[in-house]
């Protein structure tokens, strides 16, 4: 048998960096050279986890790409926080699409590297696409676009940032939004509060039915694992598509410093199950540490408030036992617990 | 020029950075130091987070130098100290207390395997300070005074160094090469001894001196006596002498059967030597309970694994050649021991009697303005001076509790306060900080890392020689048990405060020079303060 493994908190991977690890070893958010591709004074939210997964992300892709990198971006929170006219916050060349066709854009900006690399005698380009937007322009209105982008193969690298609904224009229900959540559309009234359970659509496994190179989610709890993802994803050609969740204080309903402690909730609870996917195949999953009940997850959030009881309110232990067995569901179908500790 | 914009822009075009955000914060991150919970604990004020930070790395040397700082002994200390510091250190509530003790007795170690010396004081103030007593206390504050420029006179009744460290605790705790190593290393910085010098009029010898101050650390020496009605041929003796006997040539005569009668460190200590001095037999009689004696549990766990045996809830009525008469006890309501009048006999070749020790004051007779309580001499706790102006005391001659490290902990603070006196000046100690309490700490980042144990020596060969019982951690262990520290309460450089900044509002500021907070951009989510591992980071509200 081999000894186990132990890794102190110094050189374990929990922490963003460590002065004691050895350069090769480091984030790239740990690095003070790192590109910082969403400038400071953009105006995103006070703790918004959007903000800090497309840095996290653009960052780790800019670095896997020596800075040769182009970015469609959507219409959406990360497109209007960080580029009002006539001021950006973008570090990198950026182009912004129209709500639903960021794909088609990164699709076309791939096709006119690759014509323009050809002219110059080489089979491919060394600049590279990424396209990105929310999850109402990925999973929904751009849901077309993004689809023929797969199934054409185009190299290009999709990034959802997944915060659960249309936040941008007020919060309003998405295909991406948890059943039982309160949105302006989904008001907490009547006997069915909440998104309705049963409706909407996972869009890494639908991805994933598309055959394509690699598809992987992420959360802004695991910054390492978010990092070696996207690395993974510009090392290879073709489409390519990132779902992180990041958690939106002001559409949850939670305290701005609670943001990356619910993205971690979110992956110890089962409720998202993180993992990684080559041409239709899983390759990784990321193990849950300390499994928690997903109401530790939910009571934090005030758009699962009307979930818990409260003085003159039963509120909905039904529900909640609905999105533990889901939660359980997915530890069950994507292995999220060692062998060992699950007996 | 402004109305040449184009359409409705109120912004020329450029980059967001014109745009401070830093207006939006209620609420202003601050990096702080916290009080690590072992550093609020030692007696002796080491700052343990502080030289950890250095072991981490593998700067064995720099954590010793740290340490040192402090406290001058911590190869001893790594043996004899009952580390209370364990006891409240946070990582004990995510698997097991950081080993501080064991990564403390490595340093010390090494700096004897390497030599490492102190270095003398760079400026003499002139001032001379007379200490009296070479035990810890003594020398702790001899130490910490030639740091600070002074002249320093030690005089010693004894004719060695070291008080109840060499002449208390045995040697298979407390390796006697060791410890004169460490004495010797602060008699090499400047510091004079005279051993051999019992000191029996402070005043006089004061004058003759012509000693600017002195500071006081005799100890506790003279055995308590328990009246125990005996027969001729009853061999009776007293802990303390016996102890001190082990360290002449000849080993002192026990017998086969030895009873010791006591409950504290002392009674555990003489029937551990009496069982290496070849005794079958060692048995400890105790008034009361396991629980209630004031003896260290891991001691008294230790000299059980030996066979040392306990009687509990027993006193001795009686003593006579071969024999004694044992009373069984009965607890009251209160817990106190009552007797039963139940008795029985129990063979013994020799009786020790370990019930503590009291202060010889004699030196103090001309000395006006001392006041004693119970048997010490009283002292400002803050301060350490005695009711006379410029004599300072410490150790186990003052109310507190009595142990090595609470002695160098209080020659470090009279040293300290004798050098303001000294110079005419209050001593300015900075505030002491915010606790950094398990709460702020966020546990999720530290991963999880079992204590390693010190090696120990086999029980035959144990109860059979001198030879140290507990041995220590090499280079590499040392290392791991150093990094299982969480540095509570003071930034280690892990960058999650810079990482987790949706407003690139955190700066990075290079190895060892930390961070800091770009005010400009900080919203004040609270993010950086939330995911610090060790708490380091307090949000404050913004003054408007
Ligand atoms: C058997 C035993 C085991 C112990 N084990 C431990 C342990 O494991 N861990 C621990 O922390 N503590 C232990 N202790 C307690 C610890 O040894 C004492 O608390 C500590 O040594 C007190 O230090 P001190 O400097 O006040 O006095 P001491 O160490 O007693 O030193 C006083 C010195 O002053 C000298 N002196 C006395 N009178 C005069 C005079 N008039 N003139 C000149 N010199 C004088 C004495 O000769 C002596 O050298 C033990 C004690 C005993 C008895
Ligand atoms: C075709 C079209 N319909 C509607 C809109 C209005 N609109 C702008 S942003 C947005 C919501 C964006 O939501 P999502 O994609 O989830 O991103 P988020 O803001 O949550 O990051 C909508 C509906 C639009 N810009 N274009
Ligand atoms: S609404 Fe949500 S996603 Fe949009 S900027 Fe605010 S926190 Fe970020
Ligand atoms: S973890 Fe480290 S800093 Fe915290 S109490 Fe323990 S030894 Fe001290
Ligand atoms: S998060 Fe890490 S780097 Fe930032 S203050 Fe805390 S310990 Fe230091
Ligand atoms: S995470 Fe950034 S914006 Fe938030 S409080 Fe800390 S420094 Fe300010």
């Amino acid at each position: 048998m081999n000894a186990p493994q132990i890794k102190f908190y110094q050189t374990g991977t929990f922490t963003v960096g460590n002065r004691l690890l050895a350069p090769e070893q480091r984030s790239v958010q740990s690095s003070s050279e790192r590109s910082n591709s969403i400038n400071s004074g953009h105006r995103a939210c006070q703790g918004c986890g959007e903000a800090l997964g497309a840095r996290y992300a653009v960052d780790a892709a800019m670095r896997a790409t020596r800075g040769q990198l182009i970015a469609a971006n959507a219409t959406g929170c990360l497109e209007v926080f960080s580029t009002p006219y006539p001021e950006s916050s973008w570090q990198l060349p950026w182009i912004h699409s129209l709500f639903g066709n960021a794909a088609a854009v990164g699709t076309g900006i791939a096709a006119a590297l690759k014509v323009k690399a050809l002219k110059a005698g080489m089979s491919e380009s060394a600049t590279r696409v990424i396209a990105q937007g929310g999850d109402g322009g990925t999973t929904d209105i751009g849901f077309g676009c993004l689809s023929g982008m797969f199934e054409r193969n185009d190299d290009v690298l999709y990034i959802c940032y997944d915060n659960e609904a249309y936040m941008n224009t007020g919060v309003q229900r998405s295909s991406a939004t948890p059943p039982a959540a309160r949105t302006a559309t989904t008001m907490a009234v009547g006997v069915q509060p909440g998104a309705s359970f049963g409706q909407g659509k996972n869009l890494p496994l639908i991805a994933m039915a598309h055959e394509i190179p690699y598809v992987a989610t992420a959360t802004v709890a695991d910054l390492r694992d978010l990092e070696a993802k996207v690395e993974r994803a510009m090392s290879l050609r073709g489409a390519r598509y990132l779902h992180i969740l990041v958690p939106c204080p002001l559409g949850w309903g939670a305290a701005s410093h609670d943001t990356i402690r619910l993205a971690r909730l979110a992956r110890e609870t089962g409720i998202f199950p993180v993992f990684e996917a080559e041409h239709g195949e899983i390759t990784s999953v990321t193990k849950i540490r300390h499994r928690v009940p997903v109401a530790e997850y939910l009571k934090p959030q005030k758009r699962f408030a009307h979930l818990f009881a409260q003085p003159g309110q039963p509120g909905h232990p039904e529900m909640l036992a609905r999105i533990q067995a889901d939660a359980d569901k997915n530890i069950r179908r994507f292995k999220l617990l060692d062998e060992e500790v699950t007996v | 020029m402004k109305d040449a914009r184009p359409f409705a822009i109120t912004l020329d075009p450029g980059s967001s950075l014109a745009n401070k955000t830093g207006s939006w914060r209620t609420e202003r991150p601050v990096y702080v130091d916290r009080l690590p919970p072992c550093n609020a604990q030692c007696p002796a004020g080491e700052d343990i987070q502080g030289w950890l930070f250095h072991a981490e790395s593998g700067a064995y040397e720099a954590a010793w130098r740290h340490l040192t700082r402090d406290n001058p002994f911590p190869a001893t200390m790594g043996r004899v100290c009952y580390h209370s510091c364990e006891g409240a250190c946070n990582r004990g509530q995510l698997d097991a207390a950081v080993g501080i003790n064991s990564v403390e007795r490595f340093l010390g170690d090494e700096a004897l395997k390497q030599g490492w010396q102190f270095a003398p004081p760079a400026d003499e103030s002139g001032k001379h300070v007379l200490v009296v007593g070479a035990g810890p206390s003594g020398m702790s504050a001899a130490y910490q005074l030639r740091r600070l420029g002074h002249r320093v006179t030690v005089l010693e009744a004894g004719p060695m160094l070291g008080g109840m460290m060499r002449f208390g605790i045995p040697k298979y705790r407390l390796p006697r090469e060791v410890l004169e190593a460490e004495l010797q290393r602060i008699v090499a910085m400047g510091v004079q001894v005279k051993l051999n010098c019992k000191v029996s009029d402070l005043a006089e010898t004061m004058r003759i001196g012509g000693y600017d101050a002195a500071f006081l650390a005799v100890g506790a020496h003279i055995a308590k006596r328990a009246f125990i009605p005996a027969k001729d041929g009853a061999h009776i003796l007293d802990a303390v002498a016996l102890l001190r006997s082990m360290e002449g040539a000849e080993r002192p005569m026990l017998g086969r059967r030895v009873v010791v009668y006591g409950g504290g460190n002392t009674a555990i200590d003489v029937a551990r030597t009496a069982k290496r001095l070849g005794a079958t037999e060692a048995i400890i009689v105790y008034r009361r309970t396991r629980a209630q004696m004031p003896a260290h549990d891991l001691e008294v766990e230790e000299a059980l694994e030996e066979g040392v045996m306990v009687k509990w809830l027993s006193t001795i009525k009686h003593a006579s050649e071969g024999a004694l008469m044992i009373e069984k006890m009965t607890l009251d309501a209160q817990g106190r021991p009552q007797p039963t009048g139940e008795f029985e006999m129990l063979e013994a070749d020799s009786l020790v009697l370990a019930l503590g020790q009291d202060v010889d004051l004699s030196l103090l007779d001309r000395v006006p303005g001392l006041a004693v309580q119970d048997g010490v001499v009283q002292v400002d706790p803050a301060t350490m001076m005695t009711g006379h102006a410029g004599i300072f005391a410490g150790g186990d001659m003052v109310p507190a509790e009595r142990n090595v490290t609470v002695a160098v902990g209080h020659g470090k603070k009279a040293a300290r306060n004798i050098d303001a006196w000294l110079r005419g000046h209050a001593l300015n100690r900075p505030p002491k900080h915010e606790p950094a309490s398990f709460e702020r700490l966020n546990p999720w980042y530290y991963s999880d890392a079992p204590k390693t144990m010190r090696p120990q020596l086999d029980l035959a060969r144990r109860s059979s020689s001198f030879d140290e019982v507990q041995g220590g951690l090499t280079a590499e262990n040392a290392l791991f048990e150093a990094r299982r520290c969480l540095s509570c309460g003071n930034c280690f450089e892990c960058d999650n405060c810079y990482g987790v900044c949706p407003d690139n509002a955190v700066i990075k500021l290079g190895p060892g020079q930390r961070f800091e907070f770009n005010y400009d951009y900080c919203k004040g989510c609270g993010m950086c303060a939330a995911e610090c591992p060790c708490g380091a980071i307090e949000m404050r509200p913004e003054q408007v």
